[in-house]
């Protein structure tokens, strides 16, 4: 039988404490000028009590609630990257040594407290495993972000309140936490007492669910948490249909779609630095004055600066059409190709920051549209004669 | 349960470069140097032809740079470098006994063994021909195993062929049919005159058992597979080395793709069977 478990914002409160207490810096949704991002917490008092937003293209807003909800928004403002992956992470630093061995390379940061989340979106849980599977789990694996993950807590959260811009139940990838979590939340509001409905994904989930004392759940828990769920599948103002994703993506190559879509692009970066997946990086290197001491930083790049492509002589990709079709590209087909599952979690968060409210559900579809047009004016148009030499 | 202090080796994280010294330097043309390095720690660094490593000058930057040492050596490396940056401008005027940082080698090579028993043709364009080098001295190395060898090699002008005494070598003493050709010949140049692809139809090989393995700019090498095929030799007996933007050289900073390809772990040599559909995009 499957152990489920409740509790209420005490139980939350001391989840969160004995996290702490076990040396864990434990992160979750906060509201920062007055946008729900994660952030440091201490307690669920500083959780966006009562906060719920709106998004659509190119539009966030908080707004009061009314009720004493915890996790009533969709998806904060940046996922988890921004702490397993950080923008700029100083990977080495060098000092001059003698003459016969050279310089000296130091590791930064070699011992650091692991990260518990506490309130993980079901997407940005996804989001974890892609950028798992992705830095950790091929030929090369990337050090420091496996060292932080390696010791990483997550308790994620069914999302109640999805967005306009939301569209992870067509992706599969919510709006309950699937795989991966060690514990999987969802909160019960306005429907019997507030409480939260518990399932451990792991061992030491189990054992912290023990450890602040949360009792089984009820059938009438259980169902509750299902109609959170279900109602939340149906509040999704977005769907994305993938099964012909690369086929379409790849027949787009040479659209002239790109055109339409590069007039309101500003290539800004908005995007890739909000996606959850998105996860690439340069390196800076830099030396003090006197040429001696050097430091190598990794931080974020994104593919819409021309620099990413650059190589001797110029950027491979110069124009912002091409910049926008290698992301929606990558990110839907060539993703599948390389790493097995769409790159997207449908989060909404690249229209909701988006400032020209560029919608990639919308783009694809006209796309697809396009995509089928060709075809069919191809298949009853008249076949260009064969060349005759 | 207690949390568990995250800790990382340094040792295994390829993002820390293993330190090597510079013993010789020579110059080849006028923005083109050849570095010659051991390792501080004697340890080799053995690589297949056609790989790369990530060659760093510390505070400045760290740049990929194809090995054009010979294979059979690994306890030197090899590097071959155009001064077209702030980096690569570093690292060529790096003198004997700088010590700079290496990652690598990475990469897929040229695997011109596959070729065995078949002509091998080598076609370079500018400082393609270092990525090739230890290819053709792999090659040369089992000379009876291959049937007729050929290199073509064109330059912009005269000062910017490379390896002039190997070129010499390998035409006397090993067994290369060499042909070179400039775009620009100045007065007295004796030599040929015109792009590398008018050396293919005469350069006497046999298309159906031919290896062919192209380097150089990327409108070069496109037109010269279209020419080898043009002749009957097939895409996946056609190999090509591609220059992409590149930051960690292990598939995890992006840059380098290429579509569906990662350049720096799926190449950058790679069958034109498979990368040639791909060159012929805009902007791809």
């Amino acid at each position: 039988m499957t152990d489920v478990r409740v509790f209420g914002s005490d139980g939350l409160d001391a989840t969160i404490a004995v996290l702490r207490r076990r040396g864990y810096d434990v992160f979750g949704p906060t509201l920062r000028d007055d946008v729900v991002t994660y952030g440091p917490i201490e307690s669920v008092a500083d959780l966006p009590v009562g906060r719920g937003d709106e998004q659509s293209p190119a539009r966030y807003r908080s707004r009061a609630r009314g009720d004493g909800a915890l996790f009533g928004y969709a998806a904060p403002v940046q996922s988890a990257k921004a702490q397993f992956l950080p923008s700029d992470e100083l990977l080495w630093t060098s000092r001059p040594g003698d003459a016969a061995s050279g310089p000296v390379i130091e590791r930064q940061a070699a011992e650091r407290r692991p990260v518990a989340f506490v309130g993980l979106r079901s997407c940005d849980l996804a989001a974890v495993l892609q950028q798992d599977r992705i830095l950790t789990q091929r030929a090369h694996a990337d050090v420091a972000y496996a060292g932080r993950r390696a010791g990483a807590f997550l308790i994620a959260v069914t999302c109640s309140d999805p967005a306009d811009t939301c569209f992870c139940a067509s992706l599969g990838t919510g709006p309950s936490p699937g795989e991966g979590a060690d514990v999987s939340l969802t909160e019960i509001v306005g429907d019997g007492p507030h409480r939260f409905v518990a399932t451990p994904g792991s061992p030491r989930g189990t054992e912290l669910l023990d450890a602040v004392g949360a009792g089984p759940a009820s059938d009438e828990d259980v169902a509750a948490a299902h109609r959170v769920e279900r109602r939340a599948v149906t509040r999704m103002g977005r769907e994305l249909r993938t099964d012909d994703l690369v086929g379409v993506l790849y027949a787009s190559t040479e659209s002239p779609h790109w055109d339409a879509v590069a007039e309101r692009c500003l290539a800004c970066t908005n995007c890739t630095l909000v996606c959850p997946t998105c996860f690439c990086t340069t390196i800076t290197d830099a030396g003090d004055l006197t040429g001696g001491a050097a430091e190598r930083r990794r931080v974020w790049a994104s593919c819409f600066t021309k620099d990413y492509s650059y190589i001797h002589g110029g950027s491979v990709r110069t124009s912002t059409q091409a910049r926008y079709r290698q992301w929606i590209t990558h990110k839907l087909a060539t993703w599948q190709v390389q790493f097995g599952s769409v790159g997207c979690v449908g989060c909404g968060r690249c229209i909701t920051w988006c400032p020209a409210g560029i919608d990639l559900t919308a783009e694809v579809a006209t796309l697809r549209a396009g995509d089928t047009a060709l075809k069919s004016s191809r298949a009853a148009g008249p076949r260009p004669s064969p060349r005759e030499d | 349960m207690t949390a568990a202090t995250a800790r990382e080796t340094v040792g295994t994280d390829p993002m820390v470069p293993r330190l090597f010294r510079v013993v010789h330097t020579r110059r080849d043309t006028r923005d083109t140097h050849t570095l010659v390095l051991e390792p501080t720690d004697g340890v080799p660094l053995p690589f297949r032809p056609g790989q790369f490593t990530m060659l760093h000058s510390f505070g400045v930057g760290e740049v990929p740079i194809s090995i054009s040492g010979d294979p059979a050596h690994p306890e030197v490396l090899e590097h071959t470098i155009r001064n077209v940056g702030a980096v690569t401008a570093s690292l060529v005027a790096a003198q004997p006994g700088t010590i700079l940082g290496v990652r690598g080698p990475f990469g897929t090579g040229w695997e011109v063994g596959d070729g065995k028993g078949g002509d091998v043709v080598f076609v370079a364009g500018g400082i393609g021909l270092a990525p090739l080098r230890p290819a053709i001295l792999e090659v040369i190395a089992q000379r009876s195993r291959y049937g007729r060898v050929v290199l073509l090699y064109g330059s912009r002008t005269p000062e910017d062929l490379l390896y002039a005494d190997d070129l010499r070598a390998w035409a006397r003493d090993g067994g290369v049919r060499v042909e070179t050709t400039v775009d620009n010949g100045p007065p007295g140049w004796t030599g040929r005159v015109g792009f590398v692809t008018d050396l293919v139809p005469r350069a006497g090989f046999n298309p159906v058992t031919a290896f062919a393995h192209i380097c150089g700019p990327e409108v070069m090498m496109r037109a010269v597979a279209t020419a080898l095929r043009d002749r009957g030799v097939s895409g996946t007996r056609l190999r090509l080395s591609m220059e992409r933007n590149m930051k960690c050289g292990i598939g995890l900073c992006g840059h380098c793709q290429l579509r569906e390809l990662f350049v720096c772990v799926d190449g950058p040599v790679f069958d034109h069977d498979r990368i040639g559909p791909l060159l012929s995009k805009w902007e791809l």
